[in-house]
């Protein structure tokens, strides 16, 4: 199952420059492991030490923003989009 | 990546002035530019989604239509501006744990003091603040006369029509 993973600037140390990876998964929490084991360090940089999402990026499937979907248990499907953007935030 | 953020004086009158209609909400919002080329070129302002006057967090369905309109355009966000409403036009740390966009130059607009509006930029990198120059552009091709290693902050009064602004002495 073809996801397609879009990678921000900050982040593509890990996958060697490329701004598009493909991954495979049942949710979310599936492709970053499978992600991982290719480009080794990028899902330490998008979920905590405790398991959740980090707060300073935004990760969405196709349009949705994966905080309201379900975070890392969201379900993906075959030619599903995920974009990862870093958070833009701060006081 | 230069260590000056040159942009044009329109653009930074438009930042002061969403500023100072969102004050004393902090405002913010991006401004794009070819990628690659460090020129910021296209306004965007944002909407703080934290609607707040201590923290700014883009809105996140706006971010991504945002970045898919840059990425469409083959841009990127050369500056990511916010205003701070009640204390110098610093990055705090919130800030600085946030920064994510290791290319971007993070301009901060300081709008405590209702008359004069203060603007300097930064890099944010690795966690390490620079500050470094802005340097204002009349136009395409003129640039004003600054001096280009100093590092200034600019003041800018409120009318759009008499912009007042200053350089204090590069410390």
């Amino acid at each position: 199952m073809a996801i397609e993973v879009r990678i921000p600037t900050i982040l593509r140390s890990h996958t060697g420059g490329a701004k598009v990876v493909e991954g495979s998964g049942d949710t979310l929490n599936d492709l970053l492991t499978d992600l991982d084991a290719r480009h080794p360090g990028l899902r330490g940089r998008l979920v905590t030490a405790e398991g959740g999402l980090h707060r300073f990026v935004n990760v969405y499937v196709n349009d949705e923003d994966v905080r309201f979907l379900g975070a890392l248990d969201t379900k993906l499907n075959d030619g599903d989009t995920v974009t990862i953007l870093p958070a833009v935030a701060g006081g | 990546m230069s260590d000056v953020l040159s942009i044009g004086r329109s653009i930074i009158e438009a930042i002061v002035e969403h500023a100072r209609r969102d004050h004393p909400d902090e405002a913010c919002g991006v401004v794009a530019g070819p990628a690659g080329s460090d020129r910021p070129t296209r306004l965007i302002p944002m909407q703080n989604a934290a609607r707040s006057m201590t923290f700014y967090e883009f809105d996140s369905k706006e971010y991504l239509r945002v970045w898919r309109e840059m990425d469409d355009r083959d841009e990127e966000p050369v500056v990511i501006y916010h205003s701070h409403t009640a204390t110098e036009a610093y990055p705090s740390r919130t800030d600085i744990s946030f920064a994510g966009w290791p290319q971007a130059h993070y301009l901060l607009v300081s709008t405590r003091d209702p008359q004069r509006a203060e603007i300097r930029s930064f890099r944010i990198v690795d966690g390490e603040v620079t500050e470094e120059p802005v340097r204002l552009l009349e136009s395409d091709s003129v640039e004003a006369t600054v001096d280009p290693h100093a590092v200034q902050s600019y003041m800018f009064g409120q009318s759009p029509a008499s912009v007042d602004y200053e350089c204090p002495a590069a410390s």
